[in-house]
């Protein structure tokens, strides 16, 4: 029966296609192609996942996820609009479709899935709330904070999720929640608050920018699930699914080995997996409205999931950041992508 | 009073005798000309200690900083770019720079006295150049398109106020009109208007275009359109109340008169009240504007670049971000707001001295 | 000459006055309706929750700064409450600041000192052309950084601290008996206020001048230290101690507040200040010149002639300050300080989604806070109308 109804419903898309308008069925896939780029909602500045720099060029691992849905859709990375919202408006600016994604280090809940109508697509990044104090309160474990002031940003799970532990924990403390990043790090070395709490990955980005990040060190203990992803509007079912499966892609290009260098002669690799991620046996990327060789575009373009991890986040920038829980399921991590078949 | 009556010129008193006179006439006042110079003391040097002494002149980067106690002036060198343009196309800059400099020569032409024209030219400041501009900045008619999430920096605050001043004008004087109107309808929906706009604080008018227009719209509205949208309706409910104090001015004959000429409605009010009303208003006008340009700094909370946000957002680039470039930024949006809105204040005062000059006569 | 003519129907005043009208409100009726359509259609496609329910739910979070009991098992309605009262807090305390500071500076600039003069009209020109936002973090990171941690903090004794954390002052504790005190200091203050108006009253009869301070001071003070002391001094000091990160008791004056209430004092002030200039200009020569034939002294001239008379114009504008002060008092999100637009428009919003509740809401506290302002100065220029003489 199911099987007869994707064989019916890729039919359907064979159909469309052969009309000219393989994107009637996705109407944000048919407006963002009318637009000719894609608008994507990313955060207004967190070094390694959404950053402008003088000339306004975004770099980011969000970035990048918004660059690699591009490629597939325009064989063109830079065919994007980046929208930085703040923690507080970037639901309502996707709700209001003022972006088709939201790609903005946002944390998937069961609330923002099913409550406020959005539909996360997967998990880019795992991340966990922990904290950060100067070396000099010699505080090592995040149980020692009783009575602290907490620094962290308003509008996010980290409010609660910080009330939520020290609550458990039966300790006291103060909170100074602040609209923007900026403020926050800027209050943090000013000493108005002895820990700062957000994201483990948020947390070692500002940590560069203070004076001497050698003096701060971050905790141990991670409080939180923070498991952030891209998502999209409820209702356009077809585009949740490109968005997924381009992520998807990037993380199965990964493990069969397929880089932005080799992926020209991996177009040749026996490897049936290999052939039909790449396009040269299947029609997944006709199904999505797309073309047999999405993946192509996107690895060659922007690469595949380790290769932007570690431009942005990993090894190759100034973070550093360890792949820990987001290196790939057969190296230990969490990182596991449903196969192309 | 002629020149020839005027008195004889006493004779300048000497500096010793000028100070006995000014700053030491009593024990009283010596106390507070001391409590004047320690404060001056206290806030002056401080300052000039920091911002010039102790402050970090060249450099490329953060640790040119981190070495001085004092402003970090490569800061804003370095990035005055991006200061002035926001994320605007490096290639089109030129497109900002014309459109400021129109701007600039037509303010000089407006309030430079004695000069002819200004009737035509402020027509033409109020309709053709906010189209042009717009046109010029966002592109199309072969220029190539710039998005609204590339404004930022000085150009986005110029925009906003801009946009604020032209919109707020027309709008606000319907209002006031509106607001006087024998229909009980037209002003009733004036008052309400007028009155909810002025009750509310501007953030919570931001948060609700960035929040609530695109709901009510159902399309997906432009951040920098809503952001314009919630400043030309607040401002035009402050503009409405400073005509109506203007139209308040007008002597009641001045109505008779039009009324006894057999003018209508429209027609006395464009040629006869208006034109008088907006020139008794003039000082409160600019006034306004002033506030408008201070108040554009708070698009910076909805998460636009103004020229608060950019420096703000820049200061915290891992490239820059030191203990005094936030400060030195904050000095530097300070020096720029502070030398439009004084020189605003200084024409507006000149303003009303000429009003004056006009009624005495 | 006269020969009416008849004028149609259609161009007859009354019927063009219907019609605009009529043509106004089904302009409205129509904007508002498709405004409304188009929010129900999103928030249903968008499954965001309606109605002001979610005031009812747990909240989950915590704020800093709470003038009534709160914990992170309060509703969101009790943030609202929470958020209104920090607002109203900083506005009070903005207001008497900026009310004392633009004084001080308007008759500065009226010194005949000339530095106090230039000193204070510099301060004016400074502060009233620089944004507010921008002042405001110019403050709070100013204060934050003058500041010293908790650890090293300036001290009074062991009572009154100051650090970047926020000044800690000693808390009064009531205990049992506390009420009787605090009736006996309410009958004090009334029987104060009823001396001071038999005496004016008596002074306006009679030209006979009673002292009213000594007498009002004694009536206050007096009757609430006998009752305290009968109930064996009902009122304890609760000190701010360090303990581990932070003080722990007393009361604390946060720095986010400590740098709102002085930006918006300081900023407001410049506007005040001009106010109390212009009023006092105001004031016709002659009284001054009246009141020096009569030998008073400048600051009695200035106390007793000038600012009752400069009060009747300086006051109708200084009401619209303390408003403006009053809803810049928001700009407190920028900074943290858990005013209603940081807590409820802020925080609030983001959790649950509901902008046009929240947003309405938020709007119509500060339009009642307005509209009473309002209705307070329209009742108030006819009551000084009315006693004019």
């Amino acid at each position: 029966m199911r099987s007869g109804l994707a064989r019916f419903a890729a039919f359907a898309a064979i159909l469309c296609f052969a009309a000219g308008a393989a994107d009637a069925a996705s109407p944000t896939l048919a407006k963002v192609k009318k637009n000719g780029y894609l608008r994507c909602g990313v955060n207004e500045g967190l070094p390694g996942f959404a950053t402008p720099d003088a000339k306004g060029n975004w770099t980011g691992l969000d970035v990048d996820f918004c660059r690699a849905l591009a490629a597939a859709i325009f064989n063109d990375p830079k065919k994007v609009r980046f929208t930085p919202t703040s923690a507080k408006v970037r639901f309502t600016v996707l709700q209001a479709g003022e972006v088709d994604v939201l790609s903005r280090n946002t944390t998937w809940t069961m609330g923002r899935d099913v409550q406020i109508g959005l539909e996360f697509v997967g998990v880019m990044y795992y991340d966990g709330q922990g904290f950060m104090v100067p070396k000099k309160l010699n505080v090592t474990s995040a149980k020692q904070l009783s009575g602290a002031s907490v620094c962290t940003n308003t509008g996010t799970t980290t409010e609660l999720n910080l009330a939520d532990y020290f609550r458990a924990n039966k300790m006291k403390y103060k909170v100074i929640a602040f609209e923007k990043n900026a403020e926050v790090l800027a209050a943090y070395d000013a000493g108005r608050c002895d820990a700062y709490t957000t994201d483990a990955s948020g947390l070692s980005a500002e940590r560069l920018k203070l004076k001497n990040p050698n003096d701060h060190i971050i905790l141990p203990e991670i409080i939180s699930k923070e498991p952030l992803g891209p998502a999209v509007n409820q209702g356009d079912q077809q585009w949740g699914d490109l968005v997924r499966w381009t992520m998807y892609a990037m993380i199965n290009a990964e493990e069969l080995g397929v880089t932005s260098k080799n992926v020209d002669k991996m177009l040749k690799s026996p490897s049936p997996e290999v052939r039909r991620l790449l396009g040269v046996e299947g029609s997944f990327g006709e199904s999505l409205g797309l073309t047999k060789d999405w993946v192509v575009r996107i690895v060659k373009t922007v690469g595949n999931y380790g290769e932007v991890f570690d431009r942005n986040v990993g090894k190759g920038s100034p973070l550093k950041i360890p792949r820990g829980m987001n290196a790939l399921w057969k190296k230990g991590g969490l990182q596991y992508a449903p196969p192309v078949r | 009073m002629t020149p020839s009556r005027r008195p004889p010129r006493e004779p300048m008193p000497g500096p010793i005798e000028w100070l006995r006179e000014n700053l030491f006439s009593s024990w009283g006042n010596a106390a507070l000309t001391v409590l004047a110079l320690a404060i001056i003391y206290w806030t002056v040097v401080p300052f000039v200690t920091w911002a010039i002494v102790d402050a970090a002149w060249t450099g490329t980067g953060r640790d040119d900083c981190l070495a001085y106690d004092g402003a970090c002036w490569p800061f804003v060198m370095q990035r005055i770019g991006q200061i002035v343009y926001g994320f605007y196309d490096v290639g089109q800059r030129w497109r900002v720079d014309i459109a400021l400099i129109v701007l600039a020569a037509g303010l000089a032409w407006l309030t430079l006295p004695r000069v002819p024209g200004k009737r035509p030219v402020g027509a033409l400041m109020l309709t053709l150049y906010p189209v042009a501009a717009f046109f010029l900045l966002a592109g199309g008619m072969g220029l190539e398109h710039v998005p609204t999430t590339r404004w930022g920096g000085f150009m986005m605050t110029m925009i906003v106020a801009m946009t604020g001043i032209v919109a707020s004008l027309p709008l606000g004087i319907l209002l006031a009109l509106g607001r006087r109107s024998d229909l009980p309808v037209v002003k009733g929906f004036s008052i309400a208007f007028i009155e909810l706009w002025r009750g509310v604080p501007l953030v919570t008018v931001l948060f609700m275009a960035a929040n609530m227009l695109p709901l009510f719209a159902g399309l997906s509205v432009n951040k920098v359109l809503s952001a314009l949208i919630a400043v030309a309706l607040f401002s035009a409910a402050y503009m409405a109340e400073v005509v109506r104090g203007g139209l308040a001015a007008i002597p009641k004959g001045q109505y008779e008169a039009a009324n006894a000429m057999g003018l209508p409605y429209w027609q006395a009010m464009a040629f006869i009240i208006l034109p008088q009303a907006l020139r008794l208003a003039l000082p409160n006008i600019v006034g306004n504007f002033i506030g408008l340009l201070k108040d554009t700094s708070l698009i910076s909370i909805i998460g636009l670049f103004d020229l608060l946000g950019i420096v703000q957002a820049g200061s915290t680039d891992p490239e820059w971000a030191a203990p005094n470039t936030a400060m030195t930024g904050y000095v530097f949006v300070g020096v720029v707001f502070w030398a439009m809105c004084f020189s605003m204040s200084r024409y507006a005062k000149h303003m009303e001295g000429v009003l004056a000059a006009g009624e005495r006569r | 000459m006269t020969t009416s003519v008849s004028i149609p129907w259609w161009r007859k005043r009354r019927t063009r006055d219907l019609a605009i009208q009529a043509l106004l409100i089904a302009a409205v009726a129509i904007v508002v309706a498709l405004m409304w359509m188009n929010a129900a259609e999103t928030l249903r496609r968008q499954h965001i929750a309606s109605g002001f329910g979610f005031l009812n739910d747990t909240a989950g979070f915590d704020i800093i700064q709470t003038l009534v009991p709160y914990d992170e098992s309060s509703t969101y309605g009790r943030v609202l409450l929470v958020g209104i009262l920090n607002t109203l807090v900083v506005a009070a305390v903005g207001i008497v600041l900026a009310t004392i500071i633009g004084f001080l500076v308007g008759i500065g600039q009226l010194s005949s000192n000339w530095l106090i003069a230039r000193l204070a009209r510099a301060y004016v020109e400074v502060l009233r052309n620089l944004p507010l936002l921008l002042q405001i973090f110019f403050w709070y990171f100013a204060v934050l950084r003058a500041l010293p941690g908790p650890r090293d903090s300036w001290g009074l004794g062991e009572t009154v601290f100051l650090n970047n954390r926020g000044l800690y002052l000693p808390a009064p504790v009531t205990e049992s008996g506390f009420g009787w005190v605090a009736l006996a200091l309410a009958a004090g203050i009334a029987g104060a206020i009823w001396w001071t108006i038999r005496a004016r009253r008596l002074r306006e009869r009679t030209g006979q001048v009673v002292s009213v301070a000594r007498m009002s001071a004694a009536m206050i003070v007096l009757p609430a230290l006998i009752v305290s002391a009968l109930a064996s001094f009902p009122l304890t000091f609760s000190l701010p101690a360090l303990a581990g990160f932070n003080f722990e008791g007393g009361f604390v004056v946060l720095p986010e507040m400590m740098a709102l209430v002085v930006a918006l004092a300081t900023y407001t002030a410049s506007y005040i200040a001009e106010i109390v200039r212009a009023g006092i200009e105001g004031v016709a020569k002659g009284q001054t010149e009246a009141a020096n034939a009569l030998g008073l002294s400048r600051g009695q001239t200035l106390r007793l002639v000038i600012i009752p008379q400069a009060l009747r114009q300086i006051i109708p504008p200084l009401t619209s300050q303390y408003l403006n002060l009053t809803k810049n008092s928001s700009l407190a999100v920028a900074i943290a300080y858990p005013d209603l637009v940081s807590v409820f428009a802020g925080t609030t919003l983001s959790q649950t989604g509901q902008a046009i509740e929240i947003i309405a809401i938020t709007m119509a506290v500060y339009l009642t806070i307005s509209l009473l302002t309002s209705a307070f100065m329209n009742w108030y220029n006819a009551h000084i109308a009315l006693t004019e003489r």
